[in-house]
């Protein structure tokens, strides 16, 4: 099989954030890391390449900085890499960056095209299901097992408040991945030795271009939130916090 | 014709998902702040009982997307029903609950249609003529105004509990129902969906749990976990987590709270080290009170906190531990 895996580079989890200038993005200058769900997007693929051989290719976006999340892939097995690499795709929305992934990968063809679920960045959840409609495949989102057989693939999708469903759907088909659907892997030493010998595709702003509309929405401003509730600090040393929980616990909250 | 929003309801088995109410209000509050008329659609097989459960609310009518190619959920038989349905009635603002079910197919109609969906939104204003909505970003961090830059019709989900139900107008008389009957091809469905099931009988349920300890990444190792369980056991509370602990096997799947585990609303929430991501706090936030410890004074949690403890879980918890103990023993 095989299998395209789309990932995005986003801010560190607990890295502070700072607004630009204009207050309409962040300061690039933070930490950033593999978005989690992509992670795990990446590891059931190589877990089907191992099953079914194949090929996994990584793509993502962004400027010279994401290549990292592909240099990561290509260590921990992905056989080869596709940086869209431009300063300008960090502000594409959903619609554009599939549009731009589909105009990369139009002279390839993949049996499957796997996305995390959603990004910790944006958190739009679209851009594997719009892709798979751009590119005219069948979808599943959320997916949290996937088996291969005789007439395409069975899913199990996630759905809400416990509840699971099996999808059986033909090939070629985009999967959005679940976090937790598998045991992500590390790199080992060889691998990351590997990796610097793997193919690296560069794609060009202008070789995607003619593909991109303007974008469909547009953020106007970027902010912290308004607090709507009252929150009391507790401040003291450990021992005072615990002294003046145990106080609000018994005297205001009742549970104790 | 006068501008139009139109709010689809989520149904499955032809009964109504209780999140669509919230939608709704959504829907009537954007109608009363720009004066354009409210309409509803459901879509699906013998749907006609939940059309008439829509149009007792205040709405100015309602859409039974009727084919029986829409009995059992899937992207492709939905995207092609409401397409049709959205190409016939032009509505300008078409708005959805922000499910699981929705985030299946509203990209692909809204791609279908060379338009976008501002997903998971939280709230709308109305400024100087141009609706924007206000969404969540950088898992909660941080907020964003976004607004459209196209033509209509434009499309936006809330996030569960953007807006009370509850809160739902009922109209003075029942509004029209119009029943749509859509065309899809066998040949469209590509999609073969089985039985909805439950993967076993759920162990705990901590919905009815009066207080409950919570852990989050910041527990760091599967053996730490063991403090947050005896502060719970002092407490006489039950021990939950976030996602990223259940999928790490930390704990069973059945104690994770959030969109994909359970709903709870304890007299008291204590989240350890937990961060705060949408995905949590939609599990909790009705909780009456809320206590967060967490070593990141920015941690989207403190948001929705009524106490923060700004420290490390590990100097805190020990001595809270000790203090209720010792409340608890000399009665109360």
């Amino acid at each position: 099989m095989k299998i395209l895996v789309c990932m995005k580079q986003v801010p560190q989890k607990d890295a502070p954030l700072k607004l630009n200038e204009p207050g309409t993005w962040i300061r690039e200058d933070v930490s950033y890391e593999v978005n989690e769900p992509d992670a795990y997007a990446l590891e059931e693929a190589l877990r089907q390449k191992e099953k079914h051989s194949g090929e996994v290719v990584v793509i993502t976006s962004g400027p010279a900085r994401a290549q990292q999340v592909l240099r990561e892939a290509l260590a921990k097995g992905a056989d080869r890499a596709i940086h869209l690499e431009d300063n300008a795709f960090v502000g594409l929305d959903a619609f554009n960056t599939a549009k731009a992934f589909a105009a990369a990968i139009k002279d390839e063809k993949f049996d499957l095209i796997f996305t995390g679920l959603q990004s910790d960045d944006y958190g739009y959840a679209q851009t594997g299901v719009i892709l798979a409609e751009l590119l005219g495949y069948p979808h599943a989102t959320i997916i949290m097992h996937l088996e291969k057989n005789d007439s395409g693939i069975r899913v199990k999708r996630e759905l809400e408040a416990g509840f699971f469903q099996f999808v059986d759907m033909p090939l070629p088909a985009v999967l959005t991945i679940q976090s937790g659907i598998n045991k992500l892997r590390y790199a080992t030493l060889i691998g990351i030795k590997q990796a610097k010998n793997k193919p690296l595709r560069k794609v060009m702003l202008a070789e995607v271009q003619s593909a991109l509309g303007e974008n469909l929405q547009k953020i106007e401003r970027l902010y912290v939130p308004q607090k709507t509730k009252k929150t009391e600090r507790i401040e003291g040393s450990p021992s005072e916090i615990a002294k003046k929980l145990v106080d609000k616990l018994r005297n205001e909250l009742r549970v104790l | 014709m006068p501008d139009t929003i139109l709010v689809v309801v989520e149904q499955r088995e032809a009964k109504l998902n209780r999140v669509s109410w919230e939608t709704i209000t959504a829907g009537q509050a954007i109608a009363a702040a720009t004066g354009w008329t409210l309409e509803a659609a459901v879509a699906g097989a013998n749907i006609g009982g939940i059309a008439a459960e829509i149009a007792a609310k205040k709405v100015a009518k309602v859409y039974a997307v009727e084919s029986p190619k829409l009995e059992r959920y899937t992207p492709d038989a939905f995207t092609a029903g409401l397409k049709q349905l959205l190409t016939a009635k032009q509505p300008k603002l078409v708005l959805m609950p922000h499910t699981y079910q929705v985030r299946d197919f509203i990209p692909k109609l809204a791609t279908a249609m060379g338009r976008a969906v501002i997903s998971d939104c939280i709230g709308f204003k109305h400024e100087n003529g141009k609706l924007i909505f206000t969404r969540q970003m950088f898992q909660g961090k941080l907020a964003a105004d976004v607004s459209f830059t196209n033509d209509a019709p434009w499309f936006a989900t809330f996030q569960s509990g953007a807006f009370r139900g509850d809160k739902a107008e009922s109209g003075s008389t029942a509004a029209p129902v119009e029943t749509v009957n859509v065309e899809i091809a066998d040949s469209a469905i590509r999609n073969k969906p089985q039985e909805i099931f439950k993967e076993a009988k759920q162990a705990v349920d901590l919905t009815q749990a009066e207080i409950i300890v919570s852990v989050g990444r910041g527990i760091k190792e599967q053996k730490n976990i063991e403090i947050a369980k005896q502060l719970a056991d002092a407490l006489g509370g039950d021990l939950a987590a976030s996602r990223p602990i259940c999928d790490s096997g930390w704990l069973p799947m059945d104690r994770q709270i959030g969109s994909s585990g359970q709903t709870v609303a304890p007299k008291l929430y204590l989240a350890l080290g937990i961060s705060g991501a949408i995905q949590h706090i939609v599990g909790m936030k009705g909780s009456r009170t809320i206590i967060a410890v967490n070593k990141d004074s920015e941690a989207p949690i403190f948001e929705i906190a009524d106490y923060a403890i700004v420290g490390n879980l590990f100097d805190i918890v020990p001595p809270l531990i000790e203090e209720v103990k010792k409340a608890k023993g000399g009665g109360s």
